[in-house]
């Protein structure tokens, strides 16, 4: 086992050192380290430098390195070593061939020490290799080629500045993805270039040495804009896995002071613009009617009328939804009072259901109209404002719970279900809604109103039988 | 009105893609353009090649193809009738700015989606047609990851398969009534139908695979799922029940968390609130409970509060824990892999280097303070060779000694 050199054991004065050619040259190490490790040096014999790196102070004592008296005698290390080792060796950090050497030095007293956690030198050669992973990990991610044209020809031109040596190790990643195009990366610590057929490798460079700009750069500056989503913000988050040193080189990174500046403004906004006060529902009905008065959140809320309030019954088991309020409605602010109200007093009492047995509102709360003169002009509410307005409507239904709900025209069908259906498919068909109520779908009189002649008598009986099929439908649910 | 600009375009488009929550670029097969004439690799590791503010990794070009729609789902910015600015791209403009962005190392690939044009497969088409210029026009290699319509024609959907790494269909709501309130022109049923059919279709291209070497690949990447959190009453229990039964029913790579936020022009019948994030992040972490940490479903939901969620103040192992004390302290020079899983504040690599380590020496608490992050979490839960957390385990006030401290969220850190 101990084929020794006596000399060097006792020879405590002067230790051995080793200067690397390259900073990132793992095998000239392993090479080096084997030689030592044959001739039983110990760590504390060894010193290793960088290129450049002060060696001149290490001149006095440099010595020529032992001759291992068997040069085919095997240094044992673990794999798990080599792999950690390949990325150790790139680490900046000048002491890391020193922690290498006495990693594989300790080998020999313990095969097994890497797998020994908690010991302080493998808990380095961890954080090294991670911190070099990462680094890696960032160049692969961070690297941002801008175009040149040179004579007809793409040139793709980087410009990184990597915290390790980690820009060798890395040509192959580049080279796998972009093989048929032409890129150099430059970078301080060595560039890399390829040109769709070889890699060659090139001495350090400078950042003026790289092109300082490109028109892509203005859309993938607008796409990083607008991904962000406000609402969300967590600068933290971002500052880990994007930290700041990397910033200067990438070119969306000079939004992001604006970004988070405006974030808190941006998000207000758009809280604002959807959601006004009402945050909890009124739990009135009392609550409800000032409520909806104070109502600015659509347009129709900003013409001169007035909100008008559902009636009826506080526990009623029929609940009618119309369309909005009307210009007489508007005025004595009840609902269904006009034209369209008497005739279906008419056909209810002719159904035989109690209007004042059922709370009667409508979908939107307030009348909309376009003046012409001194008349005002019905104007349908549009999909938007009755989703709007839904959530006066639900806050009726909640408060009211009736077990029935007849809708009538397509804005109450909408408001009930959140989609516009069509009248002529769904009525007579009772859906289920969510809170278990049943919704009935009809016509809206108000239609009645606007036909002639044998269309008007063919509706008519069609709204009469729907009306017909809710009371015997609201005797059945009376029964139970 | 006059022509809107590819940045015009872009910024709408993409604007209007930011409530996905994925976008993840790994777990494809591993390919590279060395023997193409395109660009593009994939080497199973996914990367961020930025982080936007809001803590988001950008790793993929993710963009509609267009924001018309002619759904009305509520929680939705691009429902028909919002009054957001509308743009369209063309499949050839978003296939040019995905290879400009790529060449310039920007992205790892596309993530295409789209609201609903003329009608689902014609949507369907569009995307299709897109994935099929960028991978036979420019033999591109890098990730594509293409949301499908749930009611297109399967052909479609199967055709996106063999373009795309990943295809993911959105189950949107936790609960079928929810989808129904809310999103009142999709099909729950429809849903998971299709993402049935993509389940069967990529174990098929798994198995012909395995028999014939030039059999085409199918979703290499799989499918995932995105669920809105906080528009609707489902309790996180709702929602972790849901998504277990997705991962076991369609053996989905991830079921993706996305909390309601409040949208420009939103429906009223959505809370508008801030969006519930630490939810989010509670859910997250109860995902990664059942997927690395062998929880299963039943187990999570035991960590929910008497209204059925997750707590807030703590993550949901330590909850667990908490409810279970009777299972601790472990010891850590003696307890199995699955038995330190379950211990709060340490992870699976944690775990992993305790067992290495155990091995060479009786651990102290000393040694396994310098193997996690933080030994204060672990300590009450588990006994080292000179530590027993006498009492510790059963005090009243643990869960008060244990939960971080009220923050203020980091606004101006930048």
């Amino acid at each position: 086992m101990s084929a020794g050199h006596p000399a060097l054991a006792s020879d405590v004065a002067g230790s051995y050192t080793v200067e690397l050619p390259a900073p990132d040259d793992f095998d000239f190490w392993r090479d080096r380290a084997r030689v030592l490790l044959q001739c039983d040096v110990p760590p504390d014999q060894v010193v290793w430098i960088e290129p450049g790196a002060g060696g001149d102070l290490f001149a006095v004592t440099a010595r020529s390195l032992p001759v291992p008296q068997d040069p085919h005698r095997t240094v044992r290390a673990s794999k798990r070593f080599l792999t950690l080792a390949k990325n150790v060796a790139l680490h900046s950090d000048a002491d890391r061939f020193a922690l290498l050497y006495r990693l594989l030095w300790r080998h020999r007293s313990n095969p097994r020490i890497m797998e020994d956690r908690a010991d302080p030198d493998v808990r380095r050669a961890e954080e090294l290799d991670k911190a070099v992973r990462r680094d890696s990990h960032k160049m692969h991610a961070f690297v941002r080629f801008r175009l040149l044209d040179e004579g007809g020809e793409e040139h793709y031109v980087a410009w990184f500045e990597p915290e390790h040596h980690i820009v060798r190790a890395n040509a192959g990643f580049f080279m796998r993805r972009f093989a048929n195009m032409r890129w150099s990366i430059l970078t301080p610590k060595g560039c890399l270039h390829w040109d769709g057929v070889t890699m060659r490798e090139g001495p350090p460079a400078s950042r003026s040495d790289a092109p300082d700009g490109d028109p892509v750069e203005d859309l993938w500056r607008s796409y990083y804009a607008s991904i962000f989503n406000p609402a969300r913000l967590k600068v933290g988050a971002m500052l880990k896995e994007m930290p700041k040193r990397y910033w200067k080189n990438m070119p969306e990174a000079s939004l992001i002071p604006a970004l988070v500046a405006g974030a808190q403004a941006r998000e207000s906004r758009m809280v604002e613009a959807g959601a006004l006060e009402f945050e909890e529902k009124p739990d009135t009905l009392e609550g409800v009617s000032k409520a909806i008065h104070g109502c600015r959140k659509c347009p129709i809320g900003l013409l001169e009328n007035t909100a008008v309030m559902g009636e009826g019954p506080r526990e009623a088991m029929l609940m009618i939804v119309g369309e909005q309020p009307g210009d007489q409605e508007d005025q004595s602010g009840r609902p269904f009072v006009g034209p369209a109200g008497q005739l279906l007093d008419f056909h209810l009492q002719k159904a035989g259901i109690d209007r004042s047995q059922a709370y009667v509102t409508n979908a939107v709360k307030h009348f909309k109209y376009t003046p012409r003169g001194r008349r005002r002009i019905h104007q349908s509410p549009a999909a938007k404002e009755i989703d709007t307005c839904r959530w006066w409507l639900e806050s009726e239904r909640a408060l009211v719970r009736p077990k029935l709900i007849l809708a009538m025209g397509a804005s109450a069908a909408r408001a009930l279900l959140g989609k516009t259906v069509s009248i002529a498919r769904v009525r007579g068909q009772p859906q289920m809604l969510e809170d278990g109520s049943e919704l009935w779908i009809t016509a809206h009189p108000s239609y009645l109103l606007r036909l002639d002649g044998p269309a008007r008598d063919a509706q008519t009986g069609m709204f009469d039988a729907d009306l017909h099929a809710v009371r015997e439908r609201l005797r059945e649910l009376e029964g139970v | 009105m006059t022509e809107q600009t590819i940045l015009q375009k872009l910024e709408i488009l993409a604007d209007a893609a930011k409530y996905d929550a994925s976008c993840a670029s790994s777990g494809t097969a591993k390919r590279d353009s060395r023997s193409g004439k395109g660009v593009g690799s994939t080497e199973g590791m996914g990367i961020c090649h930025a982080y936007a503010p809001d803590g988001r990794c950008i790793s993929l070009l993710k963009v509609l193809l267009t924001n018309h729609c002619i759904f009305d789902c509520h929680y939705c910015i691009n429902r028909k009738s919002s009054n957001v600015r509308r743009a369209r791209f063309s499949p050839q403009e978003v296939v040019d700015l995905t290879l400009n962005f790529y060449r310039r190392n920007y992205i790892e690939g596309l993530f295409l989606s789209s609201g609903i044009i003329k009608s689902s497969n014609h949507t369907m088409e569009q995307l299709v047609e897109v994935a099929r210029l960028l991978r036979e026009e420019h033999d591109f290699r890098g990730y594509i990851h293409l949301k499908t319509i749930p009611d297109a024609d399967p052909e479609l959907v199967h055709q996106a398969g063999l373009y795309a790494d990943r295809v993911s269909i959105n189950v949107e709501l936790p609960t079928d009534a929810g989808l129904t309130r809310l999103a009142p022109d999709k099909d729950a049923r429809q849903i998971e139908g299709a993402m049935g059919g993509v389940k069967l279709a990529i174990s098929q291209a798994r198995d012909e695979k395995k028999r014939f070497r030039h059999a085409p690949r199918f979703a290499p990447a799989g499918q995932s799922t995105q669920m809105i959190v906080g528009a609707d009453s489902a309790t996180d229990a709702d929602i972790v029940g849901k998504a277990s039964r997705l991962y076991d029913s369609y053996r989905l790579r991830r079921v993706y968390y996305s909390a309601f936020s409040p949208i420009p022009d939103a429906s009223a019948v959505l809370p508008l609130k801030r969006p519930p994030l630490i939810r989010e992040h509670r859910l997250y972490q109860s995902d990664w409970l059942m997927r690395f940490y062998g929880f299963a479903p039943r187990e999570v939901m035991q960590a929910t509060e008497d209204d059925g969620n997750l707590p807030l103040d703590i993550d949901p192992k330590l909850a667990w824990a908490l409810k279970f004390r009777e299972q601790f302290p472990l010891d850590v020079n003696r307890a199995s892999r699955e038995q330190l899983l379950r211990v709060p504040g340490l992870g699976v690599h944690a775990v992993d280097r305790i067992l290495a380590s155990r091995r060479h020496r009786n651990l102290r608490l000393e040694d396994v303070g310098k193997l996690t992050v933080s030994i204060g979490k672990v300590r009450p839960f588990i006994c080292a060779a000179d530590w027993r957390p006498t009492g510790l385990t059963d005090k009243v006030d643990l869960r008060r000694l244990l939960a971080p401290k009220a923050e203020q969220l980091e606004l101006f850190a930048a």
